[in-house]
């Protein structure tokens, strides 16, 4: 059941590299994480790979499989042609530290921007109340295994290196509406957040985020054109905005 | 310069892209088709001709508002009078037609497949695009993306306008009730899709439903929301269906009003 | 001085080393004690084992039975475990889980709900109510979110009022340690390398909290990540603690067997429960074969009386697929060891001919996933492959139950799955996450009360101790030898899957322990070549080691226990056997080999006693030890 393949791997670190051709055995029912093992193993015991729990579970194993930002421990070796060469190579959209491993601490430094969850001051622990129809749309958002495939996928910093200041992402949209739809989040600004310092404005909802999402997260039509409609109520449409002005809700909820 | 993908800390690769699938595929289509309806729609705007055969009105011209329009399809009077600029009459058609443009334009399904297939911005994903500076939607232009919402209140406007002309083509030609034509299920089959295509629209489940934090508390919203999701599921579907379906009505009204074909009366 | 040694030098009040579910749980209350907390993590942060964790965080809230109770849990506890828990902690964990479930509400998880808004409450094997609080199957994945959001929402607070979001908290993403360093016989801080460059690191602190997690990695067959290399389990006994029964590793019965990628991989006990059957190669229902006396009454005799349990719970017994955990793995095993399994080495799980294919989607649909997309298996059409797979160790650090303090190590804290006593001979399903949370917590108060009482004498580290560390870590470079890691892993694997796995016998553990000796010599020649940056090779070579010493502290102590019991079966002392009741194992590092010794557990106070039924405890104690009690 057993056969050759061949793989183009991208070897190198921050200063040079290049893509190497090696040909190793693949069986049956593998995927591409496995044969990268395999070539560990047996050709480059120092080829560097992260991985984690091989089961797309903790989105640690991102890579690029044809050009495409994938899980490596997701994309199966029947899914190319027998004669196929598969060209595998790091994140593209962030610095490469070594081989396959790309450096993504720009994504923990985004993380850091977000406000956080601000919790109902007058509720103790265990007194919290929420319909399930309530915390559905956040927990969509929650299903995010930070594999950063969206934010490499994403040309606004993938071909900007200099928007990476200004733009925090396909993954923090999600968690700034995840925040802004949880029930109890006590924090009213974040649509103006979202759109003054997260740059949300910077999307130009071409989907590649939601086409390359592992957890197929609705990340573009239940995240960010939602936040962008709900800019639009605070700070684009003037009926909406005097109407919350007069009847003073609590924001627009 | 060496910029995106080519930034002095990325992985050095040479190509733009290591993709082997066909990605300019979908784009390529996108422009072609486009660009077909366009120069469609910018002729039968202009042409100022066939577009009412009694009861029918191409939805192109309808609402027909001005006073150069052909007998009998000034349904609401004609309120803008005639136009001329540099002596030339302007087809009623633009007069309306900056609605449609406007919310399809906008709408958030076409953007995407324009800034892919025309600005290249990105061509496909994971392909580097050609450009050294972006800012997104963030300044004008393209910042006036966030008024969709008033293209969609208008879109409703001319969907009831359209409902309406479906209505009327229950007609015969000399104005008696009653009657069905091929040019009816035309008309209807026009609204339900344009219908189609503004409830399923971002804006739609952002407005009936979308905004609310608590969806427990708005039980008959939340519903309306769920129905709207399962459309928005399909909003690009319905957006080009709607789209090939609005210049086939046109079309059809077209050869109707040219005589080119007569239209069939079922009773 | 060590001016030939390069390494970058931090101090903190504590370290926690591992940012799993108990890592991070100690860290934010060590932080929140006011301390200086340093987070390393082996993988980046946030990716942890804890995600694969699916069904749920067991605390007995009552919000779906309002009968649940701490007591209630406690007894289902203890009874899971074959009452070898420590008692204990069992209490503790009973006690304090609701608090630690609410509490992660407030910093941002969102459970599934009940229909009255609280949290909702699944039921599971062994949990006499429905209390695994949950997040449809990834309940895991919540729980580090919400601790490593927390984490940033301290660190936000920190950047506000101090101006440095890492003055307290800092997380120190893909670092290994490789060495707990001690002033006397205290601990003084800990030492490791930055996988990404190689360079060294000293950590300086009087308090260091283990949260390493489980030992998986040893096992050729796992549903374990990588990282469950058994490391918190090999510092501690290098730095001279014991590990507690390490005889106990529980397998679950159903894991993916093929393909080869995924094999391990867990196959949710929903299936058997929504109706699945287990046949062997013959297509027969194996398991009305392995029904043990004590559950002849419990369980159907023959396939009409278990199909009409699915229709009629009331009037029939359960069928034989539904046995215990433990009950069910060691069935598996014996008929692939009877040449009757698959032919990928596992037996066929169907449920495709119980229930219609829009059903099965429906009700499993992650499995049907699963198996859709890593196998190519329509498991609305077609059996599924499953076999028994390393999933949990009960044994781990010994530890003070109220201050998770590790045994004999001053300034050392152990928490989760690394820490041992809590669970017994078997854990329940749901019981793990809640482990992370109650002793997690524990520790970092622990952790911090340690560090306030010694807080006039820090202890230092010698040049003496870093040199010893340096030395140590760079052995796969300094040696000449030519072993293949990558290899020596593989036979490691081989060994303690066939010999020290789920069926056990005396001679085949002390053949494990001959070959595991060999095996430390060769890896004692390990060779790492390339450079020092994110090389895998390296990091293997030095992972090794721990899984050896994991390895051989579980044959050692497997062969001392002559009973079987929960996780630990001997063919050979097929019997649960109550006077090995009060015998817990430590295992200990002696700088050669691992020693192991016996010792006595503690009786259950009386009010804990009074729990049970006497009948019941009578199973478990001798009659000398509940006669002594006054029952």
């Amino acid at each position: 059941m057993s056969r050759k393949v061949n793989l183009r791997i991208w070897r190198g670190d921050a200063k040079e590299g290049k893509l190497e051709d090696v040909s190793v055995e693949a069986n049956e029912g593998e995927v591409v994480l496995d044969v990268i093992h395999r070539v560990q193993g047996t050709q480059m015991p120092d080829l560097a790979v992260r991985w984690n729990c091989k089961a797309g579970k903790c989105g640690s194993c991102s890579v690029e499989i044809n050009g495409k930002p994938r899980l490596a421990c997701m994309t199966r070796m029947n899914t190319f042609a027998d004669d196929e060469t598969i060209t595998v190579t790091p994140l593209r959209a962030f610095p490469v530290i070594r081989d396959l491993v790309a450096d993504v601490s720009f994504n923990y430094r985004k993380a850091m921007e977000v406000p956080s969850f601000a919790p109902p001051e007058d509720l103790k622990p265990g007194e919290y109340r929420m319909a399930q129809v309530d915390v559905e749309r956040s927990q969509e958002f929650r299903k995010c295994i930070e594999c950063f495939l969206c934010q490499d996928t994403c040309h606004v910093i993938r071909d900007h290196e200099e928007n990476k200041r200004s733009f925090a992402g396909p993954r923090f949209f999600i968690r700034i509406a995840e925040l802004d739809m949880h029930p109890l989040d006590r924090l009213r600004n974040r649509k103006q957040k979202a759109q003054e310092e997260h740059g949300l404005g910077m999307c130009n909802i071409t989907k590649c985020c939601t086409e390359v999402c592992p957890e197929h997260i609705q990340i573009t039509d239940n995240a960010i054109i939602p936040m962008k409609e709900r800019v639009v109520d605070v700070k684009y449409d003037p009926i909406q905005w005097l109407g919350s002005r007069i009847r003073k809700r609590e924001g627009i909820s | 310069m060496a910029i995106g993908v080519f930034s002095a800390t990325r992985a050095t690769i040479e190509q733009r892209t290591l993709r082997t699938d066909r990605w300019w595929l979908q784009p390529l289509i996108t422009v072609a088709v486009l660009v077909l309806f366009i120069i469609y729609a910018t002729f039968r705007a202009l042409e100022n001709e066939y577009y009412f055969a009694g009861p029918l009105l191409s939805p192109f011209y309808s609402p027909c508002l001005s006073t150069i329009c052909i007998e009998g399809a000034a349904h609401f009077g004609a309120p803008i009078g005639s136009v001329t600029i540099f002596g030339l009459l302007i087809s009623p058609a633009l007069f309306i037609l900056l609605f449609p443009l406007g919310f399809r334009l906008t709408c958030y399904y076409y953007r995407k497949a324009y800034y892919r297939s025309f600005w290249m911005s990105p061509p496909a994903c994971a392909v580097a695009e050609p450009h050294s500076k972006y800012t997104g939607e963030t300044r004008a232009p393209l910042i006036l993306q966030n008024g969709h919402r008033w293209f969609f209140y208008a879109g409703l406007v001319l969907n009831v306008i359209l409902t309406y002309d479906a209505i009327i083509a229950f007609k015969n030609p000399e104005g008696e009730w009653g009657h069905m034509s091929v040019g009816t299920l035309v008309l209807w089959l026009n609204a339900t899709m344009l219908w189609l295509y503004s409830a399923s629209c971002h804006t739609c489940r952002h407005t009936i439903g979308g905004r609310l934090r608590n969806f427990s508390k708005h039980p008959i919203r939340y519903k309306m929301w769920s129905w709207v999701s399962v459309l928005n599921h399909r909003h690009p579907t319905f957006a080009w269906i709607s789209l090939f379906v609005v210049a086939f009505t046109d079309f059809y009204v077209r050869l109707v009003a040219s005589g080119s074909i007569n239209n069939l009366y079922f009773f | 001085m060590n001016n030939d040694i390069k390494f970058s030098r931090y101090n903190f009040d504590v370290v926690v080393i591992g940012a799993g579910g108990a890592g991070l749980r100690a860290a934010v209350e060590a932080r929140q004690a006011g301390l200086r907390v340093a987070i390393i993590c082996k993988s980046l942060f946030g990716k942890a084992h804890t995600v694969m964790a699916e069904g749920g965080a067991a605390a007995a809230m009552g919000n779906v039975n309002d009968n649940d109770g701490w007591e209630v849990h406690f007894r289902d506890t203890m009874r899971g475990g074959k009452f070898l828990n420590n008692w204990r902690m069992a209490e503790l964990h009973a006690k304090e889980s609701p608090d630690r479930i609410w509490e992660l509400e407030t910093w941002g998880a969102l459970f599934d709900r009940t229909k009255d808004g609280r949290i909702s409450q699944r039921n599971f094997g062994g949990h006499e109510y429905p209390r695994l609080a949950h997040v449809g199957d990834r309940t895991g994945l919540e729980l580090i979110r919400t601790m490593q959001q927390k984490i940033v929402a301290m660190q936000q607070a920190d950047a506000k009022e101090h101006g440095d979001a890492e003055k307290y908290l800092k997380v120190f993403a893909e670092l290994t340690v490789t060495e707990i360093l001690k002033d006397g016989e205290k601990v003084s801080g800990c030492y490791g390398y930055w996988r990404e460059s190689g360079d060294e690191v000293l950590f300086e602190a009087p308090a260091v909290v283990l949260a390493t997690g489980g030992i998986g990695k040893s096992f050729k067959i796992t549903s374990n990540s990588w990282e469950g290399t058994g490391d918190g389990h090999a510092l501690a006994l290098r730095a001279g603690s014991a590990l507690v029964d390490m005889e106990f590793v529980q397998f679950h019965p159903t894991g993916m067997v093929w393909p080869p990628s995924v094999r391990g991989i867990l196959v949710t006990e929903s299936v058997r429960g929504d109706g699945g059957v287990l046949t062997n190669s013959e297509g027969k229902r194996f398991m009305f074969n392995y029904i043990p006396e004590v559950f002849k009454d419990k369980y159907a005799e023959n396939e009409a009386e278990a199909d009409r349990w699915y229709e009629d719970q009331n009037n029939n017994r359960r069928p034989p697929e539904l046995l215990p955990r433990d009950e069910v793995a060691r069935a598996i095993n014996s008929e692939v060891k009877a040449g009757r399994g698959s032919p990928r080495g596992g037996v066929y799980l169907d449920v495709s001919k119980r229930l219609p294919a829009d059903e099965i989607k429906r009700r499993l649909p992650s499995m049907w996933h699963q198996f859709k997309e890593l196998a190519d298996v329509d498991i609305t059409e077609q059996p599924m492959e499953v076999g028994p797979t390393c999933h949990y160790v009960m044994g781990g650090v010994k530890v003070d139950p109220d201050t998770a303090a590790a045994y004999e190590v001053p300034g050392l804290f152990a928490a989760g799955e690394v820490a041992g006593g809590m669970h017994g001979s078997n854990r329940l399903g749901g019981n793990s996450l809640s482990d992370l949370l109650v002793f997690g917590r524990r520790a970092g108060v622990g952790a911090a009360e340690y560090v306030r009482k010694h807080s006039s004498i820090r202890p230092s580290v010698s040049d003496k101790e870093i040199a010893r560390a340096h030395n140590h870590l760079n052995e796969p470079f300094t040696r000449n030898g030519s072993e293949n890691p990558y290899a020596l892993h593989d036979e490691l694997q081989n060994v303690t899957q066939d010999l020290v796995g789920i069926i056990r016998n005396e001679r085949e553990l002390s053949t494990a322990l001959v070959r595991l000796d060999s095996i430390r010599n060769r890896a004692a020649q390990v060779k790492a070549s390339g450079g020092r940056a994110f090389n895998p090779g390296f990091h293997l070579a030095l992972d090794l080691e721990n899984m050896l010493l994991v390895s051989e502290s579980i044959a050692r102590s497997a062969l001392a226990r002559k009973e079987s019991r929960g996780g630990h079966t001997r063919d050979d002392f097929p019997k649960m056997d109550p006077n090995w009741r009060h015998t817990n194992h430590l295992s200990k590092w002696s700088g050669s080999q691992i020693e192991v010794e016996a010792d006595k557990s503690e009786m259950l106070p009386s009010e804990l006693i009074e729990v049970f039924e006497m009948d019941e405890l009578k199973k478990y104690y001798t009659e000398a030890e509940l006669a002594k009690d006054g029952n």
